[in-house]
């Protein structure tokens, strides 16, 4: 277990440093939203944000993939390939790495993704912590994704001038070397002084949701019959925005693109969303999710109940995302409370 | 050293992937016109090569420029021409379409095979019947083949087939053949008579009280369209039939066949890799199943 100190005016050092041999991708202020985008230099960055528009997900599994190019006429495609770039995803937050977590998990199951696979090798995680609670949307704190757990390669905590490492994997431990800005701190005397910064700040934390994590499954296992869905289901536009933004929603349509010419083309896969009225229909006209409430409580059970019968974990980050994106106003942390409340009630 | 370019753009490589979604290649060696809407394809993969299926499975099939679909496989892995498979399509839109103008010699892209086979060690030693509502008789056939050239390890065979009119009827002359098989009980009904059908006329359900069935050694294996499923099931369980010795099998839109791109899902089941064949005993928990 390795710990490093940064001093603070050091960080532009510290990306100019992974520069070197990576791209470096980081949380950037946009208009007053933030994004995930390449950076040149630490002064492009914003360390405090709010969950960026989209997640990091993007780097590792993009809105639109080639999955092979085609010749027309021809049955098997002419090459399969992915590019590839070292990269370092710089201050993701751990809710983010949870989703890359969840993410890892799907695409890593068998059958294996080989694009997947291949760019997830090439990425490298350095989090930041969050110190502050974002707003009322995220439910990080039930999730227990606010703190550090798994899933990055080193994490970086906030300790007034200067920033303390922690180096989590044998990646985190090339990239965080060689370089006299990072100093080695002996671990005892680093866990200390994070314990007390993380004491401090998770009294800043509350809770939003009224359901603990180890309730939410016997709820969600009672709840599929509630009125709640019917609720959400009328005010729900079926617009799909809570799905492209969630860091845990990978469901994918596939479509060929061919060139001018029509010599040939690409077979791609592009990000999909069950919320949209045909992602279910099958010939005949045959739709088992027909209705706006059967297909918002899907999204709630692929996040709560679904994977945690199949993964054995939720896929849900408490990010906040969705209920930040919502036209509806349809909010994460509503639903969840509201059909907690009915199960409470019986 | 020049801060202009970006430097992080020389490491950038492309690099081979597992070709996972890249098909085989098919060739058309027979077709057949079967009703207004079905067409048969008989398929030989390139070299001959054996696509080492089970009855229940299916393919997706891949045209360049337009797309892929999910074809259920309609041959016998016991049949004895190994290098070669068989499909019936029905023409439903834009893939269906784009298939259905293909002839012999014509190529076309297979992946697979996908899903869940009919459990068929588990059927082994029991009677049988096959229910089978319009092109539920295409995956059907596969297993009813299957158990032909294998009779001698099953109990008594029941086939019940049902389909909108006499000119919608599949495999007509292969049925006949089950009808002479002595060790066979063949039935058919159709929901609309024509002047020349001198058979049974009503829904499938009307020829399941006409079987005998022994519950503790049957198995009812029910291929149809969705709507089918409600009233041979609730026929079947008022026979006595235990729920998990009810085979049925699923379509769902699909798109990976990999159990990834979430189209095929009902509740926490994929259907391209949990199924599409299922027992009912699975499924009846399952709201978004029947
Ligand atoms: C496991 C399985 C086995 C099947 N077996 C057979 C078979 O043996 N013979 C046969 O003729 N058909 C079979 N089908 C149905 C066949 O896949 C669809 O009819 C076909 O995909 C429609 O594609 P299309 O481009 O012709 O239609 P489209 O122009 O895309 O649309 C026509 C209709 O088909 C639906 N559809 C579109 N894509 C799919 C899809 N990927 N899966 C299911 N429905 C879709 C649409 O919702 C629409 O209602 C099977 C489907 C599944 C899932
Ligand atoms: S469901 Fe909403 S809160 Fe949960 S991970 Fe997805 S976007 Fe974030
Ligand atoms: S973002 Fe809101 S309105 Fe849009 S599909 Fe999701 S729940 Fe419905
Ligand atoms: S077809 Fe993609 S998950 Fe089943």
């Amino acid at each position: 277990m390795r710990y490093v100190y940064l001093e603070k005016s050091d960080l532009d050092k510290m990306i100019q440093h992974l520069k070197k041999e990576h791209r470096v991708v980081a949380p950037v202020a946009k208009e007053n939203l933030f994004v995930f985008a390449d950076v040149e230099n630490a002064e492009e960055i914003t360390l405090e944000y709010l969950p960026t528009i989209l997640p990091p997900k993007k780097y590792f599994f993009p809105p639109k993939q080639v999955l092979g190019e085609f010749t027309m006429g021809e049955t098997k495609m002419s090459s399969t390939t992915v590019e590839v770039e070292p990269t370092v995803i710089f201050a993701a937050h751990t809710c983010d790495i949870d989703g890359m977590e969840c993410l890892h998990t799907v695409f890593r199951n068998d059958p294996v993704d080989p694009y997947y696979k291949k760019i997830e090798k090439e990425i490298a995680v350095i989090g930041y912590e969050c110190m502050f609670p974002c707003d009322e949307c995220a439910t990080c704190v039930t999730m227990d994704t606010h703190v550090p757990k798994a899933g990055y390669d080193a994490m970086m905590t906030d300790a007034g001038d200067k920033f303390i490492i922690h180096i989590n994997s044998k990646k985190g431990d090339a990239l965080i070397s060689n370089n006299p800005i990072f100093k080695e701190v002996e671990s005892g005397t680093a866990k200390e002084e994070i314990k007390k910064l993380r004491a401090a700040k998770l009294k800043k934390f509350d809770v939003k949701l009224k359901a603990s994590y180890s309730e939410l499954p016997g709820i969600f296992a009672d709840s599929y019959d509630s009125d709640v869905w019917e609720g959400v289901g009328k005010r729900c536009v079926s617009c799909g925005n809570c799905t492209a933004v969630c860091p845990t929603c990978y469901c994918f349509d596939m479509y060929d693109e061919v060139k001018l010419d029509i010599s040939g083309g690409e077979r791609k896969r592009v990000w999909d969303s069950c919320q949209l009225e045909e992602f279910a229909e099958v010939a005949g006209n045959e739709n088992f999710r027909e209705e706006r409430s059967s297909r918002q409580r899907h999204r709630y059970y692929r996040k709560f109940d679904y994977p945690v019968k199949k993964y054995n974990k939720f896929f849900c980050t408490g990010c906040g995302r969705c209920t930040r994106a919502c036209m509806a106003e349809i909010s994460l942390v509503e639903t969840v409370n509201d059909i907690t409340k009915e199960n409470k009630n019986v | 050293m020049c801060d202009c370019c970006n430097e992080s753009n020389t490491k950038k490589q492309v690099i081979e992937v597992d070709p996972q979604y890249s098909p085989m290649e098919g060739t058309i060696v027979k077709t057949k016109i079967m009703t207004e809407t079905e067409k048969f394809f008989e398929i030989k993969l390139e070299g001959g090569k054996e696509l080492g299926h089970m009855p229940g499975q299916f393919v997706q099939f891949s045209l360049f420029g337009i797309g892929e679909a999910p074809i259920s496989i309609s041959s016998s892995p016991t049949k004895e021409d190994k290098s070669t498979f068989e499909v019936v399509v029905r023409k439903a839109g834009v893939f269906t379409s784009a298939m259905h103008k293909l002839e012999e010699d014509d190529k076309i892209g297979v992946r697979g095979p996908f899903g869940k086979p009919f459990p068929v060690d588990d059927l082994k030693g029991n009677d049988l019947i096959f229910v089978a509502g319009g092109l539920g008789l295409v995956p059907l056939r596969s297993l009813i083949n299957f158990v032909i050239d294998k009779r001698r390890d099953f109990g008594s065979v029941d086939i019940l087939l049902g389909c909108k009119a006499p000119k919608d009827r599949l495999f007509t002359d292969e049925a006949e053949g089950w009808n002479k098989l002595t060790d066979i009980n063949h039935a058919c009904t159709v929901d609309q008579s024509d002047p020349e059908w001198k058979g049974n006329v009503g829904v499938i359900t009307t020829l399941i009280p006409g079987v005998d069935i022994n519950v503790n050694r049957t198995y009812a294996v029910v291929v149809g369209p969705p709507i089918m499923y409600k009233f041979v099931i609730s026929e079947l369980l008022k026979k006595g039939m235990p729920e998990k010795q009810i085979i049925l099998s699923l379509e769902r839109r699909m798109k990976c066949g990999l159990g990834k791109c979430g189209h095929c899902q009902i509740n926490d089941k994929y259907v391209c890799q949990d199924g599409p064949t299922f027992t009912y005993e699975e499924l009846k928990g399952l709201e978004e199943a029947l």
